[in-house]
């Protein structure tokens, strides 16, 4: 009994294997690693051991002893290494702009060997500013700095978290606008999608067919090919605003570009399908008599809808929302196509550090804190289906 | 009968070419349980949903306590439906769906209460009415169904195949009780079903429909016993139809010879004759196995040639020459063994001209 079981069990994990595989290198693997990315930050504790070790009891109030300074001096002596120097001064120059000045001068004069008196080489040594900050580099091969920038939040020089300085980081701004966007979307989604569903579910054959299809049919054009017909369509001169001026309804062309509102017009087409198509698939599910049951009992056709059909729909509704709303947090061509400087969205942000300025910690943090929101959302829509699921 | 309660008038409901019902009319008279009775495309439901409002006639009326009701919205008709799959609605509770068509008529919520827990009470479902109806068995669906359909007091039940998804045991019980809730509270009953047993057992009366008319109409045991077409007689209970010839006619006497070449003896009185060439239909229970006592009419030696046991009958199947005939022995018709030689009687009234053999099918309604 034991064999043929344990063969199957064998045979199910080589036939999942691919997958497993698949899900590890091109999905747990990239999310792991940019996880890591937020949060690490080992180039000064392995760039300087040494200095690690002898700054470890400094009291941070007077420039470091004697043998802290001689550990640096031979931590910066040891450093053969161009790339890894250059990684090094990166990370102080980025907390304390100078360094890049301070630590090329240091290497050029600690050349050589013996004792050497690094105050003499530049006096900003003898400040403790500057140790403090390589203190706090290698203290430790983590840090949460990024992710506390990625909420406008800093740490003050006493080390405790506060807010940063009004405009020096908007990404709060941009994470509220996101959601805001999403939201809106989601409700446009909703406002067309149900009504929509309710007709596709309501008629049989090729009516049914061709609602389907239009909606189904964006879904197999690509994204940005959608999003560039929405330029065409929304511009000053386009076709909407060429239809109004020739309806005579305006005579100057309405913003529908560089706006929220283009942005909402352009997502909410793309993201209609995964409105529809949950909330189609449960109305068909809903046996045929139940209105017809609703008006023998004596219920007028809106009734009958709000107290049968609507209630019904709500399982539709609900996950074709939460389908809508997470897609549209993670939106990036269509705002960046359609929208202006103010509807960027969080993604832009988090496409400007990891394309733009290269910093993959910041990239790393705000797309961490996305996804925590995500699945904090996620694990209400599960904690309210299973209390459904349990009242049902 | 005195006014009709409800009365359809030369009703026709066309689908495209297709006629459903075609210059029907039917009286139901209050407190009426009636079946509609007939196979499957027989227009026994689309009368219904005429009836209910989901449907309009293509011509004719329908009135209802002398108001006219075609051309009013289902909703506005008060009429109770129990549908064949039960339609309770999946996200109420028993008690949420059977107070639904009372919070539709905007009832108090205090009489709300008082009226549900005593039509819990009547199905005897008070112990349920905080389930959701996927946690009911399927009876319980359907009393669910009933108490929904009887609670605001409609001046009609329209029942459309409501037994049709239980099982046997089940719904001989359902029948009894819906028989008895229709004597309890004086209920108008339109009671559509493809299961003549059903219509036989329950109703006052059974309309027989077969192609959008009504064949025949009358009540359970004027249908069973005296059809007036082969459709009927086939369609109600089992029987042996018999083409026959008429060969002569003494008084009351009626001589036919089947197109088998057998003679029989018919009661003239049983049934009218057009034609010389008629269809007789014979009962399987109306024929006797080895009876010499019996002084019948009609005496013919057959031989067995299969034998079902039943429990509390025999179904027998013998020929009597080419004839092939089905009997409903006693449970003591044991001896008649498949293979042996019996001797078959029926009086001649049992022999009930159903039709002459040139107006078929039959279009006497």
């Amino acid at each position: 009994m034991q064999r043929p079981a344990l063969r199957q069990r064998l045979t199910a994990v080589l036939l999942l294997a691919p997958l497993l595989a698949f899900m590890l290198s091109f999905f747990v693997a990239p999310l792991v690693t940019m996880m890591k990315s937020a949060v690490s930050d080992p180039v000064a504790t392995e760039a300087l051991p040494r200095t690690a070790a002898a700054l470890a009891g400094w009291d941070r109030a007077n420039v470091p002893p004697a043998p802290a300074q001689s550990a640096f001096a031979a931590d910066i002596r040891a450093l053969r290494n161009d790339e890894q120097f250059g990684d090094l001064v990166r990370r102080l120059n980025s907390t304390q702009s100078g360094f890049r000045s301070l630590l090329g001068k240091t290497r050029r004069a600690l050349d050589g060997t013996g004792a050497v008196d690094l105050a003499a080489i530049d006096p900003r040594w003898s400040e403790t500013s500057w140790w403090a900050t390589i203190a706090d580099a290698v203290a430790s091969p983590w840090t949460d700095k990024n992710l506390l920038a990625a909420v406008d939040l800093e740490r003050n020089t006493a080390g405790n978290i506060a807010a940063m300085p009004e405009g020096a980081s908007a990404n709060r701004l941009i994470m509220i606008r996101t959601f805001v966007t999403a939201a809106l979307v989601t409700l446009a989604c909703i406002l067309i999608g149900l009504p929509y569903a309710m007709v596709a579910a309501s008629v049989e054959g090729w009516r049914r067919q061709i609602l389907l299809g239009a909606v189904l049919l964006p879904l197999w054009t690509s994204l940005l090919v959608r999003t560039a017909a929405w330029y065409i369509v929304l511009q000053d001169n386009g076709l909407i605003n060429a239809a109004l001026k020739g309806l005579g309804l305006t005579s100057t062309p309405i913003p529908l570009m560089f706006n929220r509102l283009g942005v909402i017009i352009a997502m909410t087409h793309v993201l209609l399908p995964f409105m529809v198509l949950p909330i189609f698939s449960v109305l068909i599910a809903i046996p045929r008599n139940l209105m017809p049951a609703a008006a023998s009992l004596g219920a007028h056709p809106l009734r009958a809808f709000l107290h049968v059909l609507l209630p019904l729909s709500m399982r539709g509704v609900v996950s074709g929302a939460l389908l809508v709303f997470m897609a549209a947090l993670g939106y990036y061509i269509t705002p960046a196509l359609i929208g202006g400087a103010n509807d960027q969205m969080i993604s832009s942000v988090i496409a400007y550090y990891a394309t733009a300025a290269a910093n993959w910690g910041m990239a790393g943090a705000l797309g961490l804190v996305l996804l925590a929101m995500t699945i904090l959302l996620y694990a209400v829509y599960i904690r309210l289906t299973a209390a459904e699921e349990r009242s049902a | 009968m005195d006014t009709p309660f409800i009365s359809f008038r030369q009703v026709v409901k066309r689908f495209a070419a297709l006629t459903v019902v075609d210059h029907l009319d039917l009286d139901i008279a209050r407190g009426e349980f009636i079946a509609l009775l007939g196979p499957s495309g027989s227009g026994k439901t689309t009368l219904l949903m005429m009836l209910a409002g989901f449907e309009q006639p293509t011509s004719g009326t329908i009135a209802v306590d002398g108001r006219r009701v075609d051309g009013l919205p289902p909703h506005k008709r008060d009429m109770g439906v129990v549908f064949q799959n039960y339609a309770l609605f999946p996200h109420m509770s028993v008690r949420d769906n059977i107070a639904f068509p009372l919070k539709m008529r905007n009832t108090p919520k205090s009489e709300i209460a008082t009226r549900v827990a005593r039509v819990l009470d009547m199905v005897k479902l008070s112990a349920m009415a905080e389930r959701k109806p996927a946690q009911l068995s399927g009876g319980q669906q359907q009393r669910v169904a009933l108490a929904r359909a009887l609670v605001f007091e409609p001046q009609v039940v329209l029942m459309d195949e409501p037994l049709g998804a239980l099982d046997k045991k089940l719904r001989e019980q359902m029948q009894l009780d819906i028989r008895d809730l229709h004597r309890r509270l004086g209920l108008t009953i339109v009671f559509v079903t493809h299961d003549q047993d059903e219509a036989l057992t329950m109703s006052d009366r059974i309309a027989v429909f077969n192609h959008g008319r009504i064949e025949q109409i009358g009540p359970p045991r004027e249908i069973y016993a005296w059809p007036r077409s082969p459709f009927v007689a086939e369609f109600i209970g089992e029987t042996n139809l018999l083409a026959c010839k008429v060969d002569a006619q003494a008084g009351e006497a009626m001589h036919l010879i089947t197109d088998s070449g057998l003679a029989l003896l018919a009661h003239a009185g049983a049934g009218r004759i057009a034609g010389d060439k008629v269809r007789v239909s014979i009962r399987p229970e109306a024929i006797r196995i080895n009876d010499h006592a019996a002084a019948t009419a009609n005496r013919l030696t057959a031989r067995i040639i299969d034998a079902v046991y039943f429990g509390d009958h025999m179904r027998l199947v013998a020929t009597v020459g080419a004839q092939r005939m089905i009997i409903k022995g006693d449970r003591m018709s044991g001896a008649a063994e498949v293979g042996s030689e019996v001797a078959l009687s029926f009086a001649a009234s049992d022999v009930w001209v159903v039709g002459s053999c040139n107006d078929q099918p039959s279009a006497s309604a």
